[in-house]
Protein backbone atom coordinates (compact mmCIF):
# COMPACT_ATOMS: atom_id res chain seq x y z
CA UNK A 1 0.00 0.00 0.00
CA UNK A 2 1.06 3.36 -1.11
CA UNK A 3 -0.60 5.54 1.31
CA UNK A 4 1.05 7.51 3.41
CA UNK A 5 0.44 7.23 7.85
CA UNK A 6 -0.72 9.50 9.62
CA UNK A 7 -2.42 10.36 12.75
CA UNK A 8 -6.31 11.22 13.39
CA UNK A 9 -7.72 12.13 16.40
CA UNK A 10 -4.34 11.48 17.67
CA UNK A 11 -4.31 8.03 17.10
CA UNK A 12 -1.46 6.50 14.86
CA UNK A 13 -2.87 4.05 12.11
CA UNK A 14 -2.92 4.29 8.43
CA UNK A 15 -5.89 5.94 7.62
CA UNK A 16 -7.69 4.11 4.93
CA UNK A 17 -11.11 5.98 3.56
CA UNK A 18 -11.27 9.58 4.43
CA UNK A 19 -14.68 11.22 5.42
CA UNK A 20 -15.30 12.53 1.79
CA UNK A 21 -14.76 8.61 0.69
CA UNK A 22 -17.02 6.99 3.51
CA UNK A 23 -19.54 10.18 1.94
CA UNK A 24 -19.19 8.18 -1.27
CA UNK A 25 -19.34 4.38 -0.04
CA UNK A 26 -22.33 5.27 2.01
CA UNK A 27 -23.69 7.33 -1.38
CA UNK A 28 -23.38 4.40 -3.92
CA UNK A 29 -24.65 1.70 -1.21
CA UNK A 30 -27.67 3.77 -1.26
CA UNK A 31 -28.20 3.63 -4.79
CA UNK A 32 -27.13 -0.43 -4.66
CA UNK A 33 -29.67 -0.87 -2.38
CA UNK A 34 -32.71 1.14 -4.09
CA UNK A 35 -31.39 -0.89 -6.80
CA UNK A 36 -31.70 -4.20 -5.48
CA UNK A 37 -34.76 -3.70 -3.87
CA UNK A 38 -36.44 -2.59 -6.72
CA UNK A 39 -37.18 1.28 -5.37
CA UNK A 40 -36.52 0.78 -1.72
CA UNK A 41 -40.49 -0.32 -0.90
CA UNK A 42 -40.61 -2.10 2.22
CA UNK A 43 -37.40 -1.77 3.49
CA UNK A 44 -36.30 -1.03 7.18
CA UNK A 45 -32.61 -0.79 7.80
CA UNK A 46 -31.62 -1.81 10.85
CA UNK A 47 -28.08 -0.13 12.54
CA UNK A 48 -26.34 -2.79 14.96
CA UNK A 49 -25.04 -1.03 17.67
CA UNK A 50 -22.72 1.33 18.31
CA UNK A 51 -21.19 2.63 14.90
CA UNK A 52 -24.36 0.46 12.40
CA UNK A 53 -26.62 2.71 13.71
CA UNK A 54 -25.70 6.20 12.71
CA UNK A 55 -24.35 4.22 8.84
CA UNK A 56 -28.25 3.22 9.13
CA UNK A 57 -29.84 6.61 9.81
CA UNK A 58 -27.41 7.97 6.55
CA UNK A 59 -28.04 5.27 3.80
CA UNK A 60 -31.92 6.23 5.26
CA UNK A 61 -31.48 9.98 4.50
CA UNK A 62 -29.74 9.41 1.42
CA UNK A 63 -32.10 7.00 0.09
CA UNK A 64 -34.77 9.92 1.46
CA UNK A 65 -32.58 12.34 -0.94
CA UNK A 66 -32.41 10.41 -4.19
CA UNK A 67 -36.09 9.49 -4.20
CA UNK A 68 -38.10 11.35 -1.60
CA UNK A 69 -38.64 8.03 0.17
CA UNK A 70 -39.18 7.68 4.29
CA UNK A 71 -36.84 4.44 4.79
CA UNK A 72 -38.00 3.05 8.57
CA UNK A 73 -34.63 2.85 10.27
CA UNK A 74 -34.00 1.21 13.66
CA UNK A 75 -31.39 -0.10 15.75
CA UNK A 76 -30.95 -4.04 16.91
CA UNK A 77 -28.95 -4.59 19.50
CA UNK A 78 -27.24 -8.60 19.21
CA UNK A 79 -25.46 -8.39 23.00
CA UNK A 80 -27.79 -11.04 24.64
CA UNK A 81 -27.59 -13.43 21.74
CA UNK A 82 -23.92 -13.46 20.89
CA UNK A 83 -21.66 -16.73 21.40
CA UNK A 84 -18.72 -15.02 23.14
CA UNK A 85 -20.61 -13.70 26.36
CA UNK A 86 -19.04 -16.22 28.63
CA UNK A 87 -15.42 -15.11 27.55
CA UNK A 88 -15.21 -11.21 28.93
CA UNK A 89 -17.51 -9.79 31.92
CA UNK A 90 -21.19 -8.63 31.44
CA UNK A 91 -21.01 -5.72 29.51
CA UNK A 92 -23.37 -3.10 28.82
CA UNK A 93 -26.37 -3.12 26.53
CA UNK A 94 -26.77 -1.10 23.17
CA UNK A 95 -30.20 -0.08 22.13
CA UNK A 96 -33.13 -2.20 20.03
CA UNK A 97 -35.29 0.00 18.95
CA UNK A 98 -37.56 -1.07 16.00
CA UNK A 99 -39.86 1.49 13.93
CA UNK A 100 -43.17 1.12 14.26
CA UNK A 101 -44.14 -0.53 11.09
CA UNK A 102 -42.31 -3.78 12.60
CA UNK A 103 -40.33 -5.87 10.43
CA UNK A 104 -43.04 -8.61 9.47
CA UNK A 105 -43.20 -9.24 5.29
CA UNK A 106 -40.47 -6.40 5.01
CA UNK A 107 -36.64 -6.16 3.37
CA UNK A 108 -34.60 -6.10 6.65
CA UNK A 109 -31.07 -4.07 6.14
CA UNK A 110 -28.50 -4.80 8.74
CA UNK A 111 -26.19 -2.42 8.61
CA UNK A 112 -22.54 -2.77 10.84
CA UNK A 113 -19.37 -0.68 10.71
CA UNK A 114 -16.90 -3.30 9.77
CA UNK A 115 -17.36 -7.18 8.63
CA UNK A 116 -15.53 -9.58 10.16
CA UNK A 117 -15.37 -13.00 11.68
CA UNK A 118 -19.67 -13.07 11.11
CA UNK A 119 -20.43 -13.44 14.25
CA UNK A 120 -21.65 -10.37 15.26
CA UNK A 121 -24.30 -11.03 12.28
CA UNK A 122 -25.00 -14.53 13.27
CA UNK A 123 -26.19 -12.92 16.52
CA UNK A 124 -28.50 -9.73 14.47
CA UNK A 125 -29.91 -13.05 12.82
CA UNK A 126 -31.16 -15.25 15.84
CA UNK A 127 -32.17 -10.98 17.57
CA UNK A 128 -34.03 -10.22 15.07
CA UNK A 129 -36.01 -14.12 14.54
CA UNK A 130 -37.03 -12.85 17.74
CA UNK A 131 -39.14 -10.06 16.58
CA UNK A 132 -40.36 -10.96 13.39
CA UNK A 133 -40.42 -12.43 10.28
CA UNK A 134 -38.94 -10.84 7.52
CA UNK A 135 -39.49 -11.68 4.10
CA UNK A 136 -35.53 -10.97 3.57
CA UNK A 137 -32.39 -10.24 5.31
CA UNK A 138 -29.50 -8.54 3.86
CA UNK A 139 -26.30 -7.09 5.06
CA UNK A 140 -24.34 -4.08 4.43
CA UNK A 141 -21.06 -2.99 5.65
CA UNK A 142 -18.65 -0.03 5.59
CA UNK A 143 -15.60 -2.61 5.62
CA UNK A 144 -15.35 -5.61 4.85
CA UNK A 145 -11.47 -6.99 6.40
CA UNK A 146 -12.15 -11.05 5.44
CA UNK A 147 -11.18 -13.70 8.11
CA UNK A 148 -14.68 -14.91 8.24
CA UNK A 149 -15.32 -17.82 10.73
CA UNK A 150 -19.05 -18.46 9.24
CA UNK A 151 -20.98 -19.01 5.72
CA UNK A 152 -21.56 -15.27 5.89
CA UNK A 153 -21.58 -12.58 3.59
CA UNK A 154 -22.40 -9.06 2.99
CA UNK A 155 -24.92 -8.06 0.33
CA UNK A 156 -23.38 -4.51 0.40
CA UNK A 157 -19.69 -3.43 0.86
CA UNK A 158 -18.20 0.05 1.56
CA UNK A 159 -14.88 -1.18 1.14
CA UNK A 160 -12.85 -4.72 0.75
CA UNK A 161 -9.94 -4.21 2.86
CA UNK A 162 -7.05 -6.67 3.05
CA UNK A 163 -5.87 -7.36 6.21
CA UNK A 164 -3.93 -9.71 8.38
CA UNK A 165 -5.55 -11.37 11.82
CA UNK A 166 -2.98 -9.48 14.03
CA UNK A 167 -4.54 -5.53 12.36
CA UNK A 168 -7.24 -3.89 13.92
CA UNK A 169 -9.71 -1.45 12.23
CA UNK A 170 -10.97 1.19 13.75
CA UNK A 171 -14.22 3.05 11.85
CA UNK A 172 -14.86 6.45 13.45
CA UNK A 173 -18.05 8.24 12.58
CA UNK A 174 -19.01 11.68 13.57
CA UNK A 175 -22.15 10.78 15.83
CA UNK A 176 -20.00 8.66 17.90
CA UNK A 177 -16.48 9.63 17.52
CA UNK A 178 -16.61 13.44 16.43
CA UNK A 179 -14.94 12.83 12.67
CA UNK A 180 -15.32 10.32 9.97
CA UNK A 181 -12.20 8.23 8.65
CA UNK A 182 -11.12 4.14 8.98
CA UNK A 183 -7.97 3.36 10.28
CA UNK A 184 -5.85 0.60 10.51
CA UNK A 185 -3.22 -0.22 12.94
CA UNK A 186 -1.36 -2.79 14.60
CA UNK A 187 -3.07 -2.28 18.19
CA UNK A 188 -6.21 -2.31 19.37
CA UNK A 189 -9.01 0.23 20.53
CA UNK A 190 -8.34 1.60 24.36
CA UNK A 191 -11.08 0.57 26.07
CA UNK B 1 -19.80 -5.40 40.11
CA UNK B 2 -19.00 -8.09 43.01
CA UNK B 3 -19.95 -11.63 42.34
CA UNK B 4 -22.87 -11.70 44.65
CA UNK B 5 -25.34 -9.39 45.80
CA UNK B 6 -25.91 -9.44 49.34
CA UNK B 7 -26.50 -5.45 50.11
CA UNK B 8 -27.30 -2.52 48.34
CA UNK B 9 -23.90 -1.00 50.07
CA UNK B 10 -21.81 -3.57 47.68
CA UNK B 11 -23.35 -1.56 44.86
CA UNK B 12 -21.13 1.65 43.26
CA UNK B 13 -23.26 4.58 41.75
CA UNK B 14 -21.42 3.00 38.70
CA UNK B 15 -22.90 -0.32 39.43
CA UNK B 16 -26.29 0.86 40.26
CA UNK B 17 -26.87 3.12 37.19
CA UNK B 18 -25.39 -0.46 34.78
CA UNK B 19 -28.03 -2.09 36.24
CA UNK B 20 -30.76 0.36 35.58
CA UNK B 21 -29.40 1.36 32.40
CA UNK B 22 -29.49 -2.66 31.48
CA UNK B 23 -33.56 -2.69 33.02
CA UNK B 24 -34.48 -0.21 30.52
CA UNK B 25 -32.75 -2.02 27.78
CA UNK B 26 -34.65 -5.16 28.65
CA UNK B 27 -37.58 -3.52 29.41
CA UNK B 28 -38.72 -3.36 26.02
CA UNK B 29 -38.65 -7.21 25.83
CA UNK B 30 -42.26 -7.03 27.45
CA UNK B 31 -43.70 -5.44 24.54
CA UNK B 32 -42.42 -8.14 21.88
CA UNK B 33 -43.95 -11.43 20.90
CA UNK B 34 -40.82 -13.75 22.10
CA UNK B 35 -40.31 -12.64 25.86
CA UNK B 36 -36.98 -14.20 25.86
CA UNK B 37 -33.34 -14.18 25.56
CA UNK B 38 -31.09 -17.14 25.34
CA UNK B 39 -28.28 -15.73 27.05
CA UNK B 40 -27.97 -17.55 30.34
CA UNK B 41 -28.87 -20.80 28.46
CA UNK B 42 -27.24 -23.92 30.29
CA UNK B 43 -26.96 -22.22 33.72
CA UNK B 44 -29.00 -23.28 36.69
CA UNK B 45 -30.28 -21.11 38.95
CA UNK B 46 -31.81 -22.07 42.02
CA UNK B 47 -34.82 -20.28 44.35
CA UNK B 48 -33.73 -20.91 47.67
CA UNK B 49 -36.69 -19.85 49.87
CA UNK B 50 -36.97 -20.29 53.47
CA UNK B 51 -39.89 -17.71 53.72
CA UNK B 52 -43.08 -17.08 52.24
CA UNK B 53 -42.85 -15.44 49.53
CA UNK B 54 -45.34 -14.63 46.16
CA UNK B 55 -44.02 -11.68 44.37
CA UNK B 56 -40.27 -11.88 44.48
CA UNK B 57 -39.74 -16.00 44.42
CA UNK B 58 -42.32 -15.31 40.98
CA UNK B 59 -40.06 -12.61 39.92
CA UNK B 60 -36.85 -14.45 40.16
CA UNK B 61 -38.19 -16.95 38.62
CA UNK B 62 -39.99 -15.03 35.35
CA UNK B 63 -36.83 -13.39 35.16
CA UNK B 64 -34.43 -16.52 35.03
CA UNK B 65 -36.65 -18.06 32.83
CA UNK B 66 -36.74 -14.78 30.23
CA UNK B 67 -32.95 -15.12 29.87
CA UNK B 68 -33.11 -19.25 28.99
CA UNK B 69 -31.98 -20.23 32.51
CA UNK B 70 -32.84 -23.50 33.89
CA UNK B 71 -34.80 -22.64 37.54
CA UNK B 72 -34.88 -24.83 40.81
CA UNK B 73 -37.57 -23.55 42.93
CA UNK B 74 -36.58 -24.73 46.73
CA UNK B 75 -39.18 -24.07 49.48
CA UNK B 76 -38.66 -24.98 52.95
CA UNK B 77 -41.65 -26.46 53.42
CA UNK B 78 -41.66 -29.92 52.51
CA UNK B 79 -38.17 -30.05 51.98
CA UNK B 80 -35.15 -31.44 54.11
CA UNK B 81 -35.09 -28.42 55.77
CA UNK B 82 -38.70 -29.58 57.89
CA UNK B 83 -36.67 -32.81 58.89
CA UNK B 84 -34.09 -30.41 60.41
CA UNK B 85 -31.31 -29.85 57.75
CA UNK B 86 -29.09 -26.61 58.05
CA UNK B 87 -28.11 -24.41 56.15
CA UNK B 88 -24.61 -25.08 55.37
CA UNK B 89 -25.61 -28.75 54.48
CA UNK B 90 -28.68 -27.40 51.65
CA UNK B 91 -26.09 -25.38 50.45
CA UNK B 92 -23.93 -28.09 50.33
CA UNK B 93 -26.50 -30.05 47.95
CA UNK B 94 -27.05 -27.23 45.87
CA UNK B 95 -23.16 -26.43 45.53
CA UNK B 96 -22.92 -30.80 43.95
CA UNK B 97 -26.22 -29.92 41.63
CA UNK B 98 -23.88 -27.08 40.27
CA UNK B 99 -26.20 -24.48 40.80
CA UNK B 100 -24.64 -21.13 39.27
CA UNK B 101 -26.73 -18.64 41.27
CA UNK B 102 -28.28 -19.21 44.18
CA UNK B 103 -31.62 -16.84 44.97
CA UNK B 104 -31.73 -17.16 49.09
CA UNK B 105 -34.79 -15.60 50.73
CA UNK B 106 -34.67 -16.49 54.89
CA UNK B 107 -35.82 -15.48 58.17
CA UNK B 108 -31.93 -14.53 59.55
CA UNK B 109 -30.34 -11.80 58.98
CA UNK B 110 -27.20 -12.39 57.51
CA UNK B 111 -28.21 -15.92 55.91
CA UNK B 112 -27.47 -14.52 52.50
CA UNK B 113 -23.83 -13.45 53.56
CA UNK B 114 -22.95 -16.87 55.23
CA UNK B 115 -24.32 -18.87 51.96
CA UNK B 116 -21.98 -16.75 49.89
CA UNK B 117 -18.95 -18.44 52.24
CA UNK B 118 -20.31 -22.06 51.23
CA UNK B 119 -20.96 -21.94 47.40
CA UNK B 120 -19.31 -21.40 44.51
CA UNK B 121 -21.90 -19.72 42.53
CA UNK B 122 -23.09 -15.92 42.93
CA UNK B 123 -25.55 -15.05 45.64
CA UNK B 124 -28.15 -12.76 45.35
CA UNK B 125 -29.87 -12.10 48.70
CA UNK B 126 -33.77 -11.84 48.14
CA UNK B 127 -34.22 -10.45 51.50
CA UNK B 128 -32.63 -11.87 54.68
CA UNK B 129 -34.87 -11.18 57.72
CA UNK B 130 -34.89 -7.72 59.10
CA UNK B 131 -31.41 -6.86 57.08
CA UNK B 132 -31.18 -6.49 53.65
CA UNK B 133 -33.26 -6.57 50.14
CA UNK B 134 -31.02 -5.10 47.62
CA UNK B 135 -33.04 -6.17 44.15
CA UNK B 136 -36.20 -4.53 45.81
CA UNK B 137 -34.26 -1.60 46.27
CA UNK B 138 -33.36 -1.70 42.71
CA UNK B 139 -36.46 -1.97 41.43
CA UNK B 140 -37.90 0.90 43.35
CA UNK B 141 -34.99 2.85 42.45
CA UNK B 142 -35.93 1.90 38.35
CA UNK B 143 -39.84 2.87 38.76
CA UNK B 144 -38.53 6.21 40.13
CA UNK B 145 -36.10 7.17 37.60
CA UNK B 146 -38.85 6.04 34.59
CA UNK B 147 -41.29 7.99 36.53
CA UNK B 148 -39.72 11.03 37.20
CA UNK B 149 -36.76 11.21 34.69
CA UNK B 150 -37.63 12.64 31.21
CA UNK B 151 -37.32 9.32 28.39
CA UNK B 152 -36.84 6.73 31.04
CA UNK B 153 -34.08 8.41 32.43
CA UNK B 154 -31.23 6.50 30.65
CA UNK B 155 -27.78 6.97 32.37
CA UNK B 156 -29.37 9.24 34.86
CA UNK B 157 -29.04 9.40 38.71
CA UNK B 158 -31.50 10.13 40.80
CA UNK B 159 -30.15 13.11 41.97
CA UNK B 160 -32.23 15.88 44.06
CA UNK B 161 -35.25 13.74 44.26
CA UNK B 162 -36.68 13.57 47.74
CA UNK B 163 -38.11 10.33 48.83
CA UNK B 164 -39.72 9.71 52.43
CA UNK B 165 -39.45 6.63 53.63
CA UNK B 166 -42.76 5.78 55.61
CA UNK B 167 -43.52 3.26 58.65
CA UNK B 168 -42.15 0.38 60.17
CA UNK B 169 -38.39 0.92 59.24
CA UNK B 170 -37.31 -1.31 62.12
CA UNK B 171 -38.83 -4.53 60.94
CA UNK B 172 -37.72 -3.39 57.50
CA UNK B 173 -35.16 -4.90 54.90
CA UNK B 174 -36.61 -2.87 51.73
CA UNK B 175 -36.19 0.49 54.15
CA UNK B 176 -32.26 -0.41 54.75
CA UNK B 177 -31.48 -1.31 51.10
CA UNK B 178 -33.17 1.72 49.73
CA UNK B 179 -31.76 3.98 51.96
CA UNK B 180 -28.34 2.65 51.07
CA UNK B 181 -29.60 2.38 47.08
CA UNK B 182 -31.31 5.74 47.14
CA UNK B 183 -28.65 7.66 48.87
CA UNK B 184 -25.77 6.91 46.85
CA UNK B 185 -28.11 7.37 43.24
CA UNK B 186 -27.94 10.75 44.46
CA UNK B 187 -31.92 10.84 46.16
CA UNK B 188 -32.53 12.84 49.47
CA UNK B 189 -33.98 10.14 51.33
CA UNK B 190 -35.96 10.73 55.15
CA UNK B 191 -37.41 8.48 57.01
CA UNK B 192 -40.80 9.13 58.97
CA UNK B 193 -41.96 6.60 61.46
CA UNK B 194 -42.72 6.65 65.28
CA UNK B 195 -39.39 6.55 67.45
CA UNK B 196 -40.49 3.15 68.42
CA UNK B 197 -40.13 2.16 64.44
CA UNK B 198 -36.76 3.26 63.59
CA UNK B 199 -33.27 1.10 64.65
CA UNK B 200 -31.14 2.54 66.87
CA UNK B 201 -28.41 3.32 64.87
CA UNK B 202 -30.46 4.97 62.64
CA UNK B 203 -28.36 8.00 62.94
CA UNK B 204 -25.56 6.49 61.01
CA UNK B 205 -27.44 5.67 58.19
CA UNK B 206 -26.98 8.48 55.12
CA UNK B 207 -31.10 9.64 55.76
CA UNK B 208 -33.12 12.56 57.40
CA UNK B 209 -35.22 11.31 60.15
CA UNK B 210 -38.82 12.86 61.06
CA UNK B 211 -41.61 11.55 63.43
CA UNK B 212 -43.90 14.21 61.55
CA UNK B 213 -45.58 12.73 58.19
CA UNK B 214 -47.77 15.68 57.39
CA UNK B 215 -44.54 18.05 57.43
CA UNK B 216 -42.61 16.15 55.31
CA UNK B 217 -45.96 15.20 52.81
CA UNK B 218 -45.55 18.47 50.76
CA UNK B 219 -41.84 18.32 50.17
CA UNK B 220 -41.35 14.85 48.80
CA UNK B 221 -41.51 13.74 45.39
CA UNK B 222 -41.99 10.06 46.50
CA UNK B 223 -43.81 8.83 49.32
CA UNK B 224 -42.92 5.03 50.13
CA UNK B 225 -45.41 3.09 52.12
CA UNK B 226 -43.82 0.27 54.45
CA UNK B 227 -45.56 -2.69 55.69
CA UNK B 228 -46.53 -2.97 59.17
CA UNK B 229 -44.42 -6.33 59.72
CA UNK B 230 -46.62 -7.67 62.65
CA UNK B 231 -45.54 -10.98 61.88
CA UNK B 232 -41.79 -9.69 63.24
CA UNK B 233 -43.37 -7.98 65.98
CA UNK B 234 -42.17 -9.10 69.50
CA UNK B 235 -43.46 -6.10 71.85
CA UNK B 236 -46.02 -3.16 71.77
CA UNK B 237 -44.99 -0.98 68.89
CA UNK B 238 -47.76 1.47 68.90
CA UNK B 239 -50.98 1.40 71.07
CA UNK B 240 -53.04 0.75 68.55
CA UNK B 241 -53.19 -0.20 64.86
CA UNK B 242 -55.88 2.70 64.58
CA UNK B 243 -54.12 5.15 65.80
CA UNK B 244 -50.77 4.52 64.04
CA UNK B 245 -53.01 4.36 60.88
CA UNK B 246 -54.24 8.38 61.82
CA UNK B 247 -50.68 9.08 62.23
CA UNK B 248 -48.76 7.31 59.74
CA UNK B 249 -51.16 5.47 57.33
CA UNK B 250 -51.58 7.11 53.58
CA UNK B 251 -55.45 8.08 52.89
CA UNK B 252 -56.99 10.39 50.39
CA UNK B 253 -57.08 13.08 52.59
CA UNK B 254 -52.73 12.76 52.87
CA UNK B 255 -51.96 12.07 49.19
CA UNK B 256 -54.04 15.55 48.54
CA UNK B 257 -50.78 17.21 49.99
CA UNK B 258 -48.12 15.88 47.70
CA UNK B 259 -46.96 17.74 44.66
CA UNK B 260 -48.71 17.30 41.31
CA UNK B 261 -45.92 14.98 40.19
CA UNK B 262 -45.32 12.96 43.40
CA UNK B 263 -45.70 9.35 43.23
CA UNK B 264 -46.76 6.67 45.75
CA UNK B 265 -44.96 3.39 46.24
CA UNK B 266 -45.19 0.02 48.44
CA UNK B 267 -43.63 -2.80 48.16
CA UNK B 268 -46.09 -5.29 48.80
CA UNK B 269 -47.84 -7.19 50.32
CA UNK B 270 -50.19 -4.71 51.30
CA UNK B 271 -52.03 -4.34 54.56
CA UNK B 272 -55.25 -1.90 53.22
CA UNK B 273 -56.32 0.03 55.81
CA UNK B 274 -53.43 0.05 57.93
CA UNK B 275 -50.27 1.89 56.32
CA UNK B 276 -52.17 2.64 53.16
CA UNK B 277 -55.86 3.13 52.15
CA UNK B 278 -57.57 1.52 49.54
CA UNK B 279 -58.44 4.32 47.73
CA UNK B 280 -54.97 5.30 47.60
CA UNK B 281 -53.40 2.26 46.70
CA UNK B 282 -55.73 2.03 43.91
CA UNK B 283 -55.04 5.59 42.47
CA UNK B 284 -53.22 7.06 39.71
CA UNK B 285 -50.36 8.15 41.98
CA UNK B 286 -49.92 4.39 42.86
CA UNK B 287 -47.10 2.70 41.54
CA UNK B 288 -47.86 -0.52 42.85
CA UNK B 289 -48.46 -2.68 40.34
CA UNK B 290 -45.57 -1.06 38.01
CA UNK B 291 -43.34 -1.98 40.79
CA UNK B 292 -43.90 -5.83 40.02
CA UNK B 293 -43.63 -5.68 36.45
CA UNK B 294 -40.50 -3.70 36.98
CA UNK B 295 -39.51 -6.66 39.54
CA UNK B 296 -38.52 -9.11 36.84
CA UNK B 297 -36.87 -6.34 34.36
CA UNK B 298 -34.73 -5.27 37.47
CA UNK B 299 -34.22 -8.45 38.38
CA UNK B 300 -32.94 -9.86 34.70
CA UNK B 301 -30.67 -7.20 34.79
CA UNK B 302 -29.08 -8.16 37.93
CA UNK B 303 -29.35 -12.31 36.64
CA UNK B 304 -27.19 -11.11 32.99
CA UNK B 305 -25.00 -8.90 34.81
CA UNK B 306 -23.80 -11.74 37.26
CA UNK B 307 -24.01 -14.66 35.35
CA UNK B 308 -23.77 -12.96 31.61
CA UNK B 309 -20.27 -13.01 31.57
CA UNK B 310 -16.62 -14.69 32.47
CA UNK B 311 -17.11 -16.91 35.26
CA UNK B 312 -15.47 -14.30 38.68
CA UNK B 313 -12.01 -15.49 39.35
CA UNK B 314 -12.23 -17.96 42.47
CA UNK B 315 -11.23 -15.33 44.81
CA UNK B 316 -13.75 -12.66 43.71
CA UNK B 317 -14.26 -10.16 46.44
Amino acid sequence: MDATAHSVAGRDGLAVLDAEEIRRALTRIAHEILERTHGGDEVVLLGIPTRGVPLARRLAARIGEFEGLEVPCGSLDVTMHRDDLRLRPARALGRTDLPPSGVDGKTVVLVDDVLYSGRTVRAALDALTDLGRPRTVQLAVLVDRGHRELPIRADYVGKNLPTSQREVVHVLLTEVDGQDAVMISDEGRPE
Amino acid sequence: MKRHLISAADLSRGDALLILDTAEELASLADRPIKKLPTLRGRTVVNLFFEDSTRTRISFEAAAKRLSADVINFSAKGSSVAKGESLKDTALTLEAMGADAVVIRHSASGAAHRLAGWVRGSVVNAGDGTHEHPTQALLDAFTIRRKLRASGGRGAGLDGIRVTIVGDVLHSRVARSNVLLLSSLGAEVTLAAPPTLLPLAVDTWPCAVSYDLDTELPKSDVVMMLRVQQERMTAAYFPSVREYSRRYGLDAARMARLPEHAIVMHPGPMNRGVEIAAEVADSARSTIVEQVANGVTTRMAVLYLLLGGTEFPEVAS
